[in-house]
């Protein structure tokens, strides 16, 4: 076999991200550290650039024996998984700046890690989900321990990292399995041989499950979440809650539909669980938090509950749900985090979200729209997030699971409580100290999210119909 | 007897008789010794069987990253084995138990094994004359180069982690610099300084 160099078109993206990272290490690492800047700057653009050459590339086409796939539906959630990446790293460059953590490694290791993401979303084989899987976790571990000096920085980095290795075992166990009872590691050729379920089978399958649940932290694998969320530095974590949940979402909702769709009945049940489980511990357990970021963990792992919804229908409806819900959810992460990451005073940085008190007297553009993400996260219509629970949640009622939505409905009301006391802190109580001003990229993030959220209900119809359009392409 | 089963024997029994000295000599860096001679043992031992490139990783892997890393940490960690293996008579009968237990459970499946009809055919060599280095090289660089691309990114990735994790750059450390030393000259090298007479510096 003979691979020209043309043939590599599809890959470009990816390829485009592999030589700037190496390039960019290289300029780091000759020119020391007055070069993070320039460093930060182009790590951006090649974040650009790989999105422009994604939604210019070809639409389908298959590569390296079925090992990487590009379809509407990859190339729909390397959209999402870019946007995340650059829109939090353009949020990171002046907190970091700010805080003394600026080093040229980090957008070296986060253009890394998207690169592993997009390998990831584009896998058709086993192998190269693994790989795509470890490339994007590897340099996560690292950049959670980012601030190494702090001890609930590297306490975070160790944790995930451990905890990390365990999932990636499990899910290799499950890959062996799988590959050991069907006699494949190609998505299309497993889907041929899982006619019938076997013991093997579902054995693998649960472990595979298992591993993937981690990366998207989905109960009961989600333990790792909060600690990590509480103790990497803010920019790091809205990275975290942003590109690498929609890349291992798409891998998820991939597997499932490409690799065991013969066998849907059989871990349907999984996700349902996984699902009810999410939905309910991202509702009750953020009851009692006080500080922000340990909130927005609980608030990841519901909303990971309520995407997983989709998937469990199992149709093509679900698919669009899940990827409609993965959109919507980004837009509002990077919004919240945005927030966050202004959080800042004279003395510091604070972390908890009583210090948003009176905020609609003393900024009251940030807080109008800091109130309408949070409307949103907790799904109140007509908002964006209402939009995105309104087609998971109606893909289920058609796919027969009623249950499943009527506790998916019911946990998101428990939810409202805590987004909805947010807002009354910021709307009704008496004003703290005013914060710093905003920065410009984090204030730039908030009004597109801000809006974005507000007034997806007028014009939903183009993300409606690509996401479609993408979950057409897995059926 | 011929001469492979007589190679055979001598690799298999210096293999076990190594294996059990790593765990029953009181010395660690012994331990590791007597490890990096089983693995050379056994990868004499899959030379014996045609499997020429699992022995090469064997030798390169194990003896040369593995073990040595292993002696790296004995030598450098400060761990009192002596006091590790208190108790080690006490738990003797519970340990043989288990173990019993284990070799039991091992003869059970091992005893009871049948590989299925085409397994053992499936085991030969992909084309004749090819060595299995060739072997896997051509399939590596070929149909398996994204995966090894992949790989080698992963590793880069691992590497700047631990860089950017421990690396700490001391500040007032003289470092030497040959070119600096080579262009010295006499105006930088010597001061003069006028001495006041009865005074001292």
């Amino acid at each position: 076999m003979t691979l020209s160099l043309a043939a590599l078109g599809p890959a470009l993206p990816e390829l485009l991200l592999a030589l700037s990272a190496l390039a960019l290490l290289m300029l780091g690492a000759f020119a020391g550290p007055k070069s993070t800047d320039t460093v930060n700057g182009l790590a951006l653009a090649a974040l650009f650039g790989a999105l422009v050459l994604v939604l210019i590339g070809p639409a389908e086409a298959t590569l390296f024996n079925g090992a990487f796939q590009v379809d509407a539906f990859g190339r729909f959630m390397k959209v999402l998984a870019l946007i995340g990446a650059g829109g939090t790293l353009a949020m990171s460059v002046d907190w970091l700046k700010i805080e003394k953590q600026d080093r040229f490694e980090y957008p070296v290791l986060v253009l890394l890690s998207t690169l592993g993401m997009m390998v990831l979303i584009s896998a058709g084989d086993l192998i190269a989900l693994y790989m795509g899987l470890e490339m994007m976790s590897l340099a996560l571990y690292v950049i959670a321990a980012n601030n190494r000096d702090s001890v609930r920085s590297t306490e975070a980095g160790l944790k995930y990292f451990v905890l990390g290795a365990l999932s990636s075992g499990m899910l290799l166990y499950g890959a062996s399995l799988i590959y050991g009872f069907t006699g494949s590691v190609n998505f299309a050729q497993i889907a041929q041989a899982a006619r019938e379920p076997s013991l093997g089978l579902i054995f693998g399958i649960v472990f595979t499950f298992a591993g993937l649940c981690f990366k998207v932290s989905a109960v009961p694998f989600h333990m790792w979440t909060p600690d990590v969320y509480e103790g990497a530095p803010a920019p790091v974590t809205a990275f975290f809650a942003s590109a690498p949940k929609v890349a291992a979402m798409a891998v998820f909702v991939r597997f499932a539909m490409e690799a065991l769709p013969n066998v849907a009945h059989q871990w349907q049940q999984i996700i349902v669980f996984v699902s009810i489980a999410s939905m309910a511990l991202g509702s009750f357990a953020a009851i009692g938090q006080r500080n922000f970021k340990r909130l927005m963990a609980y608030s990841s792992i519901g909303h990971m509950g309520f995407a997983l919804v989709g998937l469990a229908a199992g149709t093509q409806q679900g698919v669009q749900g899940v990827l409609v819900y993965m959109a919507v959810y980004l837009v509002m992460t990077l919004g919240t985090f945005a927030c966050i990451l202004s959080m800042r005073r004279k003395d510091g940085m604070v972390e908890s979200y009583d210090e948003l008190a009176g905020l609609a007297r003393t900024s009251p553009v940030k807080a109008f729209m800091l109130a309408v993400l949070m409307f949103s996260l907790a799904g109140i219509p007509p908002l964006a997030g209402f939009l995105a629970k309104y087609y998971v949640f109606l893909a289920a009622i058609e796919a027969g699971l009623y249950t499943l939505a009527v506790i998916g409905v019911l946990t998101s009301v428990v939810g409202a409580f805590y987004y909805l006391r947010i807002v009354k802190i910021m709307y009704f109580d008496e004003p703290a100290a005013a914060f710093e001003p905003m920065r410009s990229e984090p204030r730039v993030v908030l009004a597109i999210s801000g809006t974005f959220t507000l007034l997806f209900f007028v014009y939903p119809a183009p993300l409606i119909a690509a996401a479609a359009a993408a979950a057409r392409a897995l059926f | 007897m011929s001469l492979a089963a007589l190679f055979f024997y001598l690799f298999a029994g210096v293999a076990v008789a190594s294996a059990f000295m790593v765990i029953a000599s009181r010395n660690p860096v012994h331990s590791v010794l007597f490890l990096i001679l089983t693995f050379v043992n056994a990868s004499g031992l899959f030379i014996l069987i045609g499997a020429e490139y699992i022995a090469m990783l064997l030798i390169v892997v194990y003896v040369g990253a593995v073990a040595v890393l292993f002696l790296f940490v004995v030598m450098m960690l400060d761990v009192d084995f002596v006091e590790l293996r208190q108790g080690f008579l006490q738990y003797l009968p519970v340990g043989v138990l288990i173990g019993m237990v284990f070799l039991a459970e091992l003869v059970l499946v091992v005893g009871s094994w049948t590989f299925g009809a085409g397994v053992t055919g499936a085991v030969t060599s992909a084309a004749p004359g090819v060595s299995n280095a060739v072997a896997i090289g051509r399939v590596l660089y070929t149909d398996y180069v994204y995966f090894f691309q992949a790989a080698g990114f992963i590793l880069l990735v691992a590497m700047i982690g631990a860089i950017v994790l421990t690396l700490r750059h001391k500040e007032n450390v003289k470092r030497q610099s040959i070119p600096v030393q080579n262009a010295r000259t006499k105006a930088m090298a010597i001061d003069v300084v006028k001495v006041p007479s009865g005074k001292g510096l």
